[in-house]
């Protein structure tokens, strides 16, 4: 039994990470390359060796190489792997959401959990914290990880205590807890200086964001038909 | 054991089965998300490197 739903996981993340890491390939890698362009000319690029653009740019910058892939075939398949594990996890999540709160999950409303997935792990945190090309200006990692983790706790805490509740002060604090986060407000970058276009940024925003919709929906929708499909009433 | 709809099969898990379920989810989906998306480790920075900016998670 748990081994079904554990599966459904599974296969509904590799079909939302197989779509999601296409999309990126198509849409969103091309962007991250410009971009590093100006990242390597803006020499701000520090603790980075990884494109080779700035290893050709930057001959001798950082020295201490470590591995990282090749661009080419190479880059264009770590981003493959990387989409079907992280569509696995979002998926693993989503279950844990489904299983913990006691609802069901179909094909009709895979929609809807796969919405407010996307809202939780992609909308809210990028209110305070703009996706984010490389060379860009940013605040202190470990201070915006932080900030990312803790708004996707309040943002899933929020929906689920205004859609599962009944009590109206519990959806009242539900809706506390969506604007928590911008309240206390994300790290400021130290400058607003970009050597990246706006025009780059303002592509990457909405592509990315696309892409977390396409994630999240296939997601919702993709466990919900496993989960439900005929023959899965069996006794497993 | 309440099935309101036979069609609903996930209804149909025990508490204590949808409690195990949700806990094992939720360790391997925490884990998984840690690694693609937070390790600090500079291999693992470098090849989930273009996948962190996409996802949109603070990358460095």
């Amino acid at each position: 039994m748990i081994m079904r739903v554990l599966l459904a996981a599974v296969i509904a993340g590799m079909l939302a990470g197989a779509a999601a890491g296409a999309f990126q390939i198509w849409r969103v890698t091309p962007l991250i390359l410009a971009a590093e362009v100006y990242e390597n000319q803006n020499g701000t690029a520090a603790e980075h060796g990884h494109s080779q653009a700035e290893h050709a740019t930057h001959v001798n910058a950082d020295t201490d190489e470590t591995w990282a892939p090749e661009d080419g075939l190479e880059r264009t398949a770590y981003t493959l792997l990387t989409n079907l594990v992280m569509g696995v996890g979002f998926a693993f999540l989503l279950a844990a959401t489904v299983m913990l709160s006691g609802q069901a999950i179909t094909t009709q409303n895979g929609v809807l959990w796969g919405l407010a997935g996307f809202i939780v792990f992609a909308l809210a945190p990028a209110t305070g914290l703009a996706p984010e090309l490389p060379g860009m200006p940013a605040a202190d990692l470990v201070a915006r990880q932080g900030w990312w983790f803790g708004t996707v706790l309040a943002t899933a805490g929020g929906i689920a205590l205004i859609v599962f509740q009944a009590n109206i002060a519990l959806k009242a604090l539900g809706i506390i807890l969506l604007v928590i986060p911008n309240v206390v407000g994300a790290p400021h970058p130290p400058t607003l200086e970009s050597a990246v276009p706006a025009i780059l940024a303002a592509d990457f925003v909405a592509n990315t964001l696309a892409m977390l919709a396409l994630y999240w929906i296939v997601l919702g929708v993709s466990m919900g038909w496993w989960l439900n499909r005929p023959g899965s009433m069996e006794k497993a | 054991m309440h099935t309101k709809e036979a069609s609903f099969p996930v209804v149909s898990l025990s508490a204590q089965e949808r409690m195990i379920t949700g806990v094992v989810a939720l360790l391997l989906g925490t884990f998984m998300l840690f690694g693609i998306a937070f390790a600090n480790s500079d291999i693992m920075h470098n090849a989930a490197h273009d996948t962190r900016h996409a996802i949109t998670v603070p990358c460095h």
